[in-house]
């Protein structure tokens, strides 16, 4: 069990890693979905199948296809050049930052004492589990949840309107 | 045997922070926008984490919303990265600058 | 009638204020008829109130009048108040008389000026001045009229501000002063410790009571005020800017380089006497100050071609006989000769002056000659000044300058008297010289452009009238015949003596006399040679002794010396401070704060890029440093 999941944590670390420093978008794209197909293997390791199965739908499936889809109409052929701004100190100072958040988490979490937890409602599934969820709990935020995606498409449509239009 | 919690915790850091370096160190907006991805992913991941050491649900429930969220976000964003291609011919974050003192 | 005694210097003082706000618009004949009707009336009630004064018994001869306390401070008081004074009411008789002459005499001499009315209310300003100077009864309001008539000479000298030489005098007479004042202050200072009063009478009888004879404080009191005394009266060190000060017009001259502001400093000996007795320290001080001044003034008039530099030099030789005879305790005569040096001084200026308005602004004497016949009056006029000064009976200057000489001798300062004696030999010499070269001789001007030509009667009636002052104004102070000396006795309550008078043998008294007049005689015969006998012996002298002479035509390169050692160093100073200092360390501050910001303002600006990513950056530091704080706490 841990080595697999040493492998796909491996898998997401130089994904997600070769999304930042590659050079040209198109490539970083894919490399993101590996990324996300990784984490997907994450998720199934903790027992959130349906997680995992969304995230593979409307991540890797529908988001990535639309970054795919902006990067080609933008036609971004050339790789990108070096940066001017920010320069190399701002570069360093970001990944400093980076690294230093990482370590304070690691660093916390580690001597951190965590109480277990209950258990989970035996017997039923995880979709299931997540629906009654779904449902009852978390009913407000799931219909305003579909307000939000109706006012998402709406937007997106009007802001990537053509003026000639 | 179960993966122990820290394990998600430290994937997801790393993960966040490799989000943030992209974020800061790259000039192509589409691939800033992608590192912010990366950023909401390494979330999700706590949440499953923590989700599955509880064993409650609603951890998943809230990675459920965000990858709701997180679509919606990413079709209004390369929206306006699209609009803003049209305006200014350009989306290098370097030439969006007309915010300068 | 003496309730009134500050009517006195309140004309003058409203003669200034109408002439100085309205003069402008009125015309020249009323500016200078409220001018000298300002004066006029201050000198009648001087006159009214000398009568009524001369009624008080002997032992009550001095009034104090107080308008209004001016300073009360702690214990401190001083007041506006006046002392009408046997001293006082001669100096006011002689302040507001000769005043008046030389206010309408300015009438007809300043007629084509442009600046005419400013002249007069300056000239107003300066006899306030000088009146409230001689009638104050305490030190403080005595200072005040003394840097009065300090600035009013500043204003005057320098009247015909467009010409640099002028304005140049102006600085040098008010600065020269100012050296003095400081002395002064630095006494009055002294006396206020000591005394804790400031008040004339007060002081005077509280001091020989409680301070021995040659007390340190006394001492150095007295010494402080003789410094000023030598800034006012043109005494060595302080006399350098008399001469210069001939730039001014020549009343100007007249009436305060000759007959008032230069007697100031007398004045103020004179008053002070009651402690200069009790410091023969300081007495020794003033008697060879005042005799090496006249000696040497008067060998510098020697070798001057400028008319008024002649006479400017005078002036200070004659003061410096004043104030030798201060020095040497003889107080009375000092201020006799002062009186007497008044009418002929004023009188020689004037004349002078009607003789440079004649020959169109010509000063220089080797230009003129022979004037006597276009300008009786005048040349008359000045002869009798010039007699008078030389010291001849029966003219004023006579009985002054023997008696001052006559004192000298007695009182033991046989080589005081020896040098004095040579010096009116000289003074003798020098005023014929004068007199001489103008207005005898060949005519050394161009008839063609220059028409000399007598003094108006607003110009000429002052000379008649000084002239006849000049003449008989010695009478009052006949030596010898008892009783005959009326001057000495009106004055003496408010003189203290160094020691009594001794009597001495008529015949001896006459026979001093006699030398005296001899010893001018020499001097005049001498003059007479040189300029009509035979006109080319003064060149052959000055070819024999060049050194000599440069050395005393250069006025002994005294001016020369002071701005060498004391004005050069002070503008060193004055520009290391504008450099050194203000520039570098003040201005550097000044600007360095501001670059500061300016840098400061460089490097905060890169807070606002306007990209994005910078923006991010900084949320990031941001939420590093909360969250590490928060953790590590």
């Amino acid at each position: 069990m841990q080595i697999l999941f040493f492998i796909l944590a491996a898998l997401a670390l130089i994904s997600g890693g070769l999304v930042v420093f590659q050079r040209h978008p198109l490539r970083s794209a894919l490399w993101l979905i590996v990324n996300f197909f990784a984490i997907a293997g994450v998720y199934l390791l903790a027992h959130a199948e349906f997680i995992a199965a969304i995230q593979v739908i409307v991540y890797a499936g529908a988001i990535m296809v639309l970054f795919l889809f902006v990067i080609m109409l933008l036609n971004l052929r050339q790789p990108e050049e070096a940066p001017v701004i920010p320069h190399i100190g701002q570069k360093l100072l970001a990944a400093v930052l980076a690294g230093f958040t990482a370590l304070i988490m690691i660093y916390a979490y580690r001597h951190a004492s965590l109480p277990g937890g209950p258990e989970v409602i035996p017997g039923l599934g995880n979709t299931e589990s997540i629906a009654r969820s779904l449902f009852t709990n978390y009913l407000l935020p799931f219909e305003v949840t579909s307000v939000l995606l109706l006012v998402a498409i709406v937007g997106a449509v009007v802001l990537a309107k053509s003026k000639l239009k | 045997m179960a993966v122990p919690l820290h394990y998600y915790l430290a994937l997801s850091v790393a993960l966040f922070a490799l989000g943030v370096i992209g974020v800061i160190i790259r000039r192509n907006a589409i691939v800033v926008f992608m590192s912010i991805e990366m950023m909401l992913n390494a979330v999700n991941v706590t949440f499953i984490g923590f989700a599955d050491y509880f064993k409650a649900v609603d951890g998943q429930m809230f990675v459920f919303f965000v990858l709701t969220v997180a679509a919606a976000e990413v079709a209004v964003g390369l929206a306006l990265i699209v609009a803003i291609y049209r305006n200014r011919g350009s989306i290098y974050v370097d030439d969006l600058n007309i915010l300068r003192w | 009638m003496m309730d009134y005694v500050w009517l006195i210097p309140l004309f003058p003082l409203i003669g200034f204020l109408i002439n100085g706000l309205l003069g402008k618009r009125l015309s020249k004949n009323v500016v200078g008829t409220i001018g000298s009707l300002a004066v006029g009336l201050s000198f009648l009630l001087t006159v009214a109130i000398f009568l009524e004064f001369l009624r008080l018994p002997e032992g009550s001869r001095a009034v104090e009048k107080t308008m209004f306390t001016w300073i009360s401070s702690g214990s401190f008081q001083a007041q506006a108040a006046f002392l009408i004074d046997p001293l006082s009411l001669v100096m006011l008789l002689v302040v507001s008389g000769v005043s008046t002459l030389i206010h309408i005499y300015s009438m007809g001499y300043m007629h084509d000026d442009p600046g005419f009315y400013r002249y007069f209310s300056y000239l107003n300003l300066f006899v306030f001045n000088m009146l409230l100077l001689v009638s104050a009864n305490n030190f403080l309001l005595m200072f005040v009229g003394w840097e009065g008539v300090g600035l009013c000479s500043y204003l005057l000298i320098g009247f015909w501000y467009e010409r640099r030489s002028a304005s140049d005098a102006g600085k040098k007479a008010f600065v020269v002063n100012r050296i003095g004042d400081f002395g002064f202050l630095l006494g009055i200072f002294i006396i206020f410790w000591s005394f804790g009063t400031l008040n004339f009478r007060e002081v005077f009888a509280a001091a020989a009571p409680h301070f021995a004879v040659g007390s340190v404080v006394i001492t150095a009191a007295t010494l402080c005020l003789f410094l000023g005394a030598t800034g006012k009266s043109a005494q060595i060190p302080l006399y350098v800017w008399l001469p210069d000060a001939m730039e001014g017009p020549t009343p100007v001259s007249a009436l305060i380089h000759a007959a008032t502001m230069v007697t100031a400093g007398v004045y103020m000996l004179a008053r002070c006497s009651a402690l200069f007795v009790l410091a023969p320290i300081s007495m020794t001080v003033v008697a060879v100050v005042g005799l090496l001044t006249a000696f040497f003034a008067a060998t510098m008039g020697m070798a001057q071609t400028d008319i008024k530099r002649v006479l400017a030099y005078s002036t200070v030789s004659q003061l410096g006989y004043m104030v030798m005879a201060c020095g040497v305790g003889a107080f009375v005569s000092g201020i006799f000769h002062l009186m007497t040096h008044a009418f002929f001084k004023a009188l020689l200026f004037l004349g002078s002056g009607s003789v440079i308005h004649g020959m169109h602004g010509q000063q220089d004497m080797r230009h003129m000659g022979g004037l006597r016949k276009y300008m009786p009056i005048t040349y008359w006029t000045f002869v009798v000044a010039t007699l008078a000064i030389s010291g001849i009976f029966p003219f004023a200057g006579f009985f002054s300058k023997d008696e001052i000489l006559f004192n000298t001798l007695v009182d033991g300062h046989v080589l005081y008297w020896g040098v004095a004696t040579v010096a009116a030999l000289i003074t003798a010499f020098y005023m014929f010289r004068a007199v001489f070269m103008t207005f005898h001789g060949k005519e050394r001007f161009d008839h063609h452009k220059v028409h000399p030509h007598e003094a108006p009667w607003t110009m000429a009636a002052p000379l008649i009238i000084l002239a006849v002052l000049s003449a008989v104004g010695g009478f009052v102070g006949f030596p010898i015949i008892e009783g005959a000396h009326k001057f000495k006795d009106f004055l003496a309550p408010s003189i203290a003596v160094l020691h009594p008078e001794g009597h001495h043998p008529m015949s001896f008294e006459i026979f001093m006399m006699a030398f005296s007049m001899a010893v001018a005689g020499v001097g005049i015969f001498i003059a007479y040679k040189c300029y009509i006998k035979n006109p080319g012996l003064p060149d052959r002298v000055v070819a024999k002794f060049p050194v000599v002479y440069e050395y005393i035509y250069h006025k002994y390169f005294v001016d020369e010396f002071y701005d060498a050692a004391v004005v050069e160093p002070v503008k060193e100073g004055s520009d290391f401070l504008w450099h050194g200092v203000d520039e570098t360390v003040v201005d550097g501050a000044v600007n360095g704060s501001a670059s500061t910001v300016v840098w400061l303002s460089a490097h905060l600006r890169k807070l606002e890029t306007g990209f994005v990513q910078s923006y991010a950056l900084a949320i990031l530091v941001g939420v590093v440093l909360i969250t590490g704080y928060l953790i590590g706490r």
